[in-house]
């Protein structure tokens, strides 16, 4: 019974999957991009930067990577609390 | 853990600084190359990664401070944000160190992306180093636990 | 559908690992599931922006290039790849202690110690 449902619910999913990617613009021709073309445009004249990627993370969306580094640091506060010694001691 | 072989420990004496240097290299070019601070931090980190599998936890325990490794990540994420608060009478993020790509000069070009490449750098590597020497101790934590009674699961 | 076939793979790949987190009873499979289904997603967001006959978006290389491919998707993957990182340390962890409070790491026995 349980697998029945499961094979349902696998086979719906399945369905929907494939309904998606039936209707996502075409592999390698993505439309209208204004930003990424500014992007591409701007990145070496105005900031002197060749690798526009690292322009985009530490630049124009900076603030992205800002909430990037806390979630680092909440990830490595929350293991150092789990593990500090001792700690399971009433 | 227990060390691995010679072969593996002579390896390791090889290339681990190499790893380093990669990852400096990788991290301080990051503005123009493939790269940046991200990536350079987790080649950084694989040096602690590989020090663990040749010779063991036990010896990278003795050998490790871990307040350097907290201070790499202070450090770095601190500078990210004193350089991103700088910019701050125009906006946040602003790249007020920036010239044109001719100019050369002490400072690289790119201004604040090479500079904050370097901060976030230094705080994965930190990080990451950290993520793995707790979570080993962890393990180790787990084994030399002496065997206590049970625990209640009442709440 | 055919021309569509990379975002198909990540489909497959996204559906395999939702599979596997539904039918396994280890924790440290689901976790690895877990990490299929990051994985899934970053394939999405670089096959999203895929332009046909671009390249990378890098000026510093040698050859010529007028097409290049989008760097918005991949400078978000970036940041979704350091997330899926921190997140998969912290599961580990967890799992670590459970196996430690549990003696076990089967899920249906983990459900009938009434922890």
């Amino acid at each position: 019974m349980k697998k029945m449902i499961f094979v349902v619910a696998a086979l719906l999913l399945g369905a929907m999957v494939v309904g998606a990617v039936d209707n996502a613009h075409p592999f390698g021709f993505p439309g209208k991009t204004p930003m990424d073309d500014f992007f591409l445009a701007d990145a070496l004249p105005n900031r002197s930067t060749e690798n526009i990627v690292t322009a985009i993370v530490f630049d124009y969306r900076g603030f992205d990577t800002i909430g990037e580094a806390a979630v680092l640091f909440t990830a490595l506060c929350a293991i150092s609390v789990l593990f500090r010694e001792g700690g399971r001691k009433r | 853990m227990n060390p691995l072989s010679v072969v593996v420990r002579t390896g390791c004496d090889l290339f681990a600084w190499f790893m380093v240097v990669f990852g400096v290299n990788v991290l301080v070019h990051g503005y123009m190359t493939p790269g940046g601070g991200f990536q350079g931090g987790a080649i950084i980190a694989t040096f602690t990664a590989f020090l663990l599998v040749a010779y063991g936890g036990r010896k990278l325990l003795g050998w490790a401070n871990e307040k350097i490794f907290d201070l790499f990540e202070e450090v770095g994420l601190l500078a990210f944000f004193f350089l991103a608060f700088m910019g701050f009478p125009v906006t946040f993020f602003y790249n007020y160190l920036v010239k044109p790509l001719a100019a050369g000069g002490v400072v690289p070009p790119a201004g604040t992306t090479a500079l904050m490449s370097i901060a976030v750098g230094l705080e994965v590597s930190g990080a990451l180093s950290m993520v793995i020497l707790t979570m080993y101790r962890g393990i180790r934590m787990f084994e030399t636990a002496p065997m206590e009674e049970e625990i209640g699961h009442d709440r | 559908m055919i021309g569509n076939a990379p975002f198909f793979v990540v489909g497959l790949l996204f559906l395999g690992g939702l599979t596997a987190i539904f039918i396994e009873k280890n924790l440290i499979k689901i976790a690895i599931a877990i990490g299929i289904i990051s994985s899934a997603v970053n394939l999405f967001l670089v096959a999203l922006g895929y332009r046909a006959g671009g390249t990378a978006p890098i000026h510093f290389l040698a050859g010529e290039r007028t097409v290049m491919v989008l760097p918005t998707p991949q400078a978000m993957t970036l940041t979704a790849i350091v997330i899926s990182l921190a997140t998969t340390a912290f599961l580990l962890s967890l799992i670590m202690l459970v196996y430690r409070h549990y003696g076990t790491l089967d899920v249906d026995e983990i459900r009938r110690l009434r922890g």
